[in-house]
């Protein structure tokens, strides 16, 4: 019953694990840079939505709506004014700008809502317990699981289908050819941007209900474990970052229950580091050839 | 190299600017604490607190106090040690802090070798104080709390299966766990199940509360800070896991919690010094003024923050200083009238000190009844 | 990478005479400056740490910016360096009273035990490419800041006592100490009560020590193969350099070093936690590294004294100063590497500079 238990806190951190890792992997997909800023987005996101719901008296639909139109609206700006101008500069400017544009996010949080921490409301509350109550999950966790799923399966579907999904796939591939053809890089890439900063308002909202805390530093553990993650799976790949996701925040809890709680990250970060030892490329990642 | 030059010479300017005229009439108080980063809630409550002592005592008329707060980042090596030496270059003549416990060790001991007279409001560790005479405590020492509580369940819950979590990188909460699990030995209380956290995960504790659960402890002590004990009480409650929660003073301050569901911490037991809802006068108008300043209730880091400041300033009376005097010779002076002085303050009345740095003062036990303090 | 012609061999000597001058020149003039008082207390306290970060720079200056390979984990060396350090120097305290002797020891014994880390990390962590090689030193750097989390460590006179806390519910009583001994680190709280002994002279010694090393080992024939593989890969092997054998040199070098640096980090304050090394001071360095530019000593070193020293100078803007020190960060990369300011920026950019452009073949 234990191993139950731990299972499902496991596959509802990892689906949280899973949306950050998405918005991750979209944009190193295209942008080819690992975006340090992702995880404050989240908490930026957490901020707006309980904003919304608590100063404004909104309901939580409406607000997790606002947070992610105002997580879109900064990822696209963010985008447009750091990242933007060192699209030709070395991959780590950007890397270094990135971590600017993370210490800049948290410290702003800090000035505009103080350091006190806020106790979020979760966005749905209740627990559904089986076996004479002896294992119980959370209806937050379920949405998690269920948000999660259906967020993998949209996004699989709009870059597979869509004229613009297949745009961003050109873009990774190859953005020279992809400007030829006649698609627009430039807004391909803030499109990206603005999805995967939308997703982390969701994951904002989503992280802040599981653990209902929320503070300008909240995001960033979560984001280093969510990129963990999109490697883990292959970075780049859609399927890869719900897998990785879920998986990262099994091993998380079974080895929090099992062996220490003291070294559950370290176990983390030694699955990762055999797991790429075998396949260099992440669980789903496509492994590219080298040309000569 | 003319342009390497021009840069460290700027550097240097900076620097020199920073450092002003010396003290004319008015002791300088330093301060520092983290006021950025994960912790600065706790270094904020301080300062924001010490500030409305400090312009209360300077509005009196009588000894005047310049303050100044420098963020260490709740750093345990360079960065304490930064704004420290910011701080003497300031011309700090005594030193209120530091406000958490690891920078607090590494400052203390550099404190003690430069003769700097500390009071810390609120670093609670005994390496703080230990061999060291020039530094005192306004809080309860680790060990003082994890002792009183491990009594307190042995003479009201006699028979209680106790389940411990507590956060093990911080001096604070290791060292409340290990006095209470020795005590709760000794006094016959049966701890069950003990688990840990670290900074880096205090934000899922399902899996300890699943194994206190299943470990049958009816009884849940949290030697932590009211943050992550408020994530615990909501997961608790969403596993629908009910024991009895029982806290120390790092837990004052969950019923201010902005959004906090307080209904959560309906029967949550505490050991604390001071309490935002107390009738008395002073802790009114400190809590008032408190509000009005910044728009929140205290918790007892600020508390803290504020008797220290009145601490300072008894200790100053009685041994007779002056603000001309040199920080090495207050720093004597106040050692010595420490141990005799008695103050009374919003955190305890009567408090004394042993001149091991370690503060006398009665905890109450208090109950949480309908969002508020009841004793019970 | 050309043949390699005298006009450019002499200048790459000529550039590292001036590296080593100015060295020497700023520990004379802060000396100096230190001896007639003219330093403050909160200058003099950056002088330690300021040369430690500088070593951790140029070290990992080699990993990055020679090697080419991207390492988000250099604290973790730092911190292997600092806690062995640590319980060298406290350990020997009675048997070698001398501070500058026990420190000298610390900080081999930090390189050493660094260094065999570093090789252990280095064998799976080279056979991998770019984010990826990233990422590992980046989960690396995190599990030897966890496992050093679990270290209770204590001496007396039988000796060092350690115990490895997985549960995290033992404590430093558990080490059973005998009369007189001490308790060196307290598992998840570090280790308290260390006695400090690093100083500036230390520090400058060790920052010297790590320009020659470098710089020898870049343009030693070793280096050059280093520099091939970095620039091609599949190129540097095909004309039969051991690709494992130089990443693997240079890989440890820059960890020795890191370990060195730690040993006298830690030494320098009373109280340490392993948690100080985390992520974020990775990142801290890493920033000085690129700032300064790739493959850059020079630059490295003066990006490391400028960058520590800003977010001090700053603390006159109170809150607002991290705030200030992001703005900065992102500004400064933006314009350098703005295509119009970096085309002026070589015009009129002095000799010791010149090698930035040669850098960031990364990724």
């Amino acid at each position: 019953m234990k191993f139950l238990a731990y299972l499902v806190s496991g596959i509802s951190l990892g689906s949280i694990y899973a949306i950050i890792a998405l918005g991750y992997t979209m944009v190193y997909g295209i942008a080819k840079m690992m975006n340090f800023a992702h995880g404050d987005v989240i908490m930026v996101g957490g901020y707006i939505s309980f904003i919304a719901a608590n100063y404004w008296g909104l309901p939580t639909v409406v607000s997790i709506v606002i947070a992610m139109l105002v997580c879109t609206m900064l990822g696209i700006v963010i985008e447009g004014l750091a990242y933007r101008p060192l699209r030709s500069a070395p991959s780590l400017a950007v890397l270094i700008t990135a971590i600017g544009v993370s210490y800049f996010l948290q410290n702003s949080a800090l000035l505009i809502w103080g350091a006190n921490p806020k106790a979020y409301t979760p966005v749905v509350s209740g627990t559904l317990r089986l076996f004479q109550g002896q294992l119980s999950i959370s209806y937050v966790s379920m949405v998690t699981v269920a948000a999660c799923i259906i967020i993998m399966i949209a996004l699989t579907l709009f870059t597979s289908r869509t004229r613009m999904g297949k745009a961003m796939r050109a873009c990774s591939e190859d953005k020279g050819a992809a400007q030829l053809m006649g698609i627009n890089v430039n807004f391909t890439i803030s499109l990206t941007f603005a999805i995967g900063s939308a997703l982390a308002a969701v994951a904002g909202v989503l992280l802040c209900s599981f653990s209902p805390t929320l503070m300008p530093t909240t995001g960033s553990m979560p984001g280093i474990k969510a990129f963990t993650a999109a490697v883990f799976g292959g970075i780049g790949s859609i399927p890869g970052a719900f897998l990785g996701g879920i998986l990262l925040g099994v091993i998380e809890s079974l080895a929090r229950g099992y062996i220490s709680t003291q070294l559950s990250n370290s176990i983390v970060f030694a699955v990762l580091i055999i797991i790429l030892l075998v396949r260099p490329a992440g669980l789903l990642g496509k492994n590219v050839q080298e040309k000569v | 190299m003319k342009k390497v030059f021009a840069i460290v010479l700027a550097m240097a300017m900076v620097f020199a600017l920073s450092a002003t005229a010396f003290a004319d009439g008015a002791f300088k108080i330093g301060s520092s604490g983290p006021l950025t980063g994960g912790a600065a809630i706790y270094g904020n409550a301080v300062m924001n607190a010490a500030r409305i002592a400090i312009d209360e005592v300077n509005a009196e008329g009588g000894m005047q106090f310049e303050f100044q707060a420098q963020d260490d980042e709740a750093d345990s090596g360079d960065k304490a040690i930064n704004a420290y030496n910011t701080l003497l270059d300031w011309g700090m003549q005594v030193m209120i802090g530091t406000v958490t416990s690891g920078s607090g060790i590494t400052v203390s001991a550099q404190a003690a070798e430069d003769r700097m007279f500390m009071l810390t409001p609120s670093g609670s560790s005994v390496d703080m104080i230990d061999g060291k005479d020039n530094v005192f405590q306004v809080c309860f020492t680790d060990p003082n709390q994890g002792v009183g509580s491990a009594d307190y369940m042995a003479e009201n819950f006699a028979g209680a299966k106790v389940a411990v979590i507590y956060r093990n990188d911080d001096a604070y909460s290791q060292g409340i766990r290990d006095t209470f699990v020795k005590e709760a030995e000794a006094k016959g209380v049966e701890v069950v199940y003990e688990g840990t956290f670290t900074n880096d995960t205090a934000t899922d504790f399902s899996v300890q509360l699943t194994d206190a659960q299943a470990a049958g402890a009816d009884m849940l002590f949290l030697p932590i800070y009211y943050q992550p004990a408020s994530v615990i009480l909501s997961q608790a409650n969403q596993m629908g896991y009910a024991p009895t929660v029982f806290g120390v003073d790092g837990m004052d301050g969950i019923l201010t919690l902005e959004n906090f569901d307080t209904s959560l911490a309906e029967g949550v037991m505490l050991l604390t010094p001071f309490s935002a809802d107390a009738d008395d006068a002073r802790t009114q108008a400190f809590v008032a003024e408190y509000q009005n300043r910044y728009g929140e209730v205290p918790n007892q880091f600020a508390a803290d923050g504020y008797d220290a400041v009145y601490i300072v300033k008894a200790a100053l009376e009685a041994a007779g200083c002056t603000p001309d005097m040199s920080f090495e010779d207050i720093c004597e002076a106040l050692v010595a009238v420490m141990p005799t002085i008695t103050v009374d303050g919003i955190t305890g009345q009567g408090m004394t000190w042993a001149a091991s740095g370690e503060v006398s003062k009665a905890p109450m036990a208090v109950v949480i009844r309908d969002g508020a303090y009841v004793t019970p | 990478m050309g043949p390699v012609n005298r006009k450019t061999l002499f200048k790459d000597s000529r550039s590292d005479l001036f590296t080593y001058l100015g060295v020497i020149l700023a520990f004379i003039v802060i000396t100096m400056l230190k001896n007639r008082g003219a330093l403050n207390r909160s200058q003099s306290g950056l002088l330690v740490p300021i040369c430690c970060y500088i070593v951790m720079a140029v070290s990992l200056n080699l990993t990055v910016g020679i090697l080419g390979d991207l390492s988000l984990g250099h604290a973790g060396f730092m911190s292997v360096g600092a806690f062995t350090g640590i319980i060298t120097s406290m350990s020997l305290i009675d048997i070698i009273p001398s501070a500058p002797i026990r420190l000298t020891i610390a900080i081999f014994v930090g390189a050493f035990f660094a260094s065999i880390v570093g090789f252990l990390v280095g064998i799976p962590v080279l056979r991998l490419k770019g984010d990826y090689l990233a990422i590992v030193t980046l989960a690396f750097g995190e599990i030897l800041k966890e496992l050093i989390t679990c270290l209770i460590v204590g001496f007396d006179s039988k000796g060092l006592h350690i115990i490895f806390n997985v549960s995290g519910s033992k404590t430093a009583n558990d080490l059973n100490l005998l009369e007189g001994g001490r308790v060196i680190i307290k598992g998840a709280q570090g280790a308290t009560g260390t006695k400090t002994i690093a100083n500036f002279t230390a520090g400058f010694i060790l920052v010297m020590i790590t320009l020659v090393i470098v710089l020898n080992l870049i343009r030693s024939r070793h280096g050059r193969a280093i520099m091939a593989i970095r620039d091609n890969r599949i190129a540097a092997e095909s004309v039969g350099i051991p690709l494992t054998k130089f990443k693997m040199i240079a890989f440890v070098t820059s960890t020795a070093l890191a370990g060195a640096a730690g040993a006298l980090f830690g030494l320098n304050y009373s109280n340490l936690a392993a948690a100080k090394f985390d992520f974020n001071t990775s990142i801290l360095v890493l920033v000085f590294v690129v700032l300064g530019g790739l493959g850059n000593i020079w630059g490295s070193i003066l990006a490391t004294v400028v960058l520590y020293i800003l977010p001090e100078a700053l603390r006159g803007f109170a809150s607002y100063r991290m705030l200030i020190y992001a703005i900065v960060l992102i500004l400064v990369m933006l314009t350098t590497n703005n295509p119009v300011l970096k085309s002026l920026f070589s015009r009129w950019s002095f000799r010791g500079n010149k090698q930035e452009s040669e850098g960031g073949s990364n990724g």
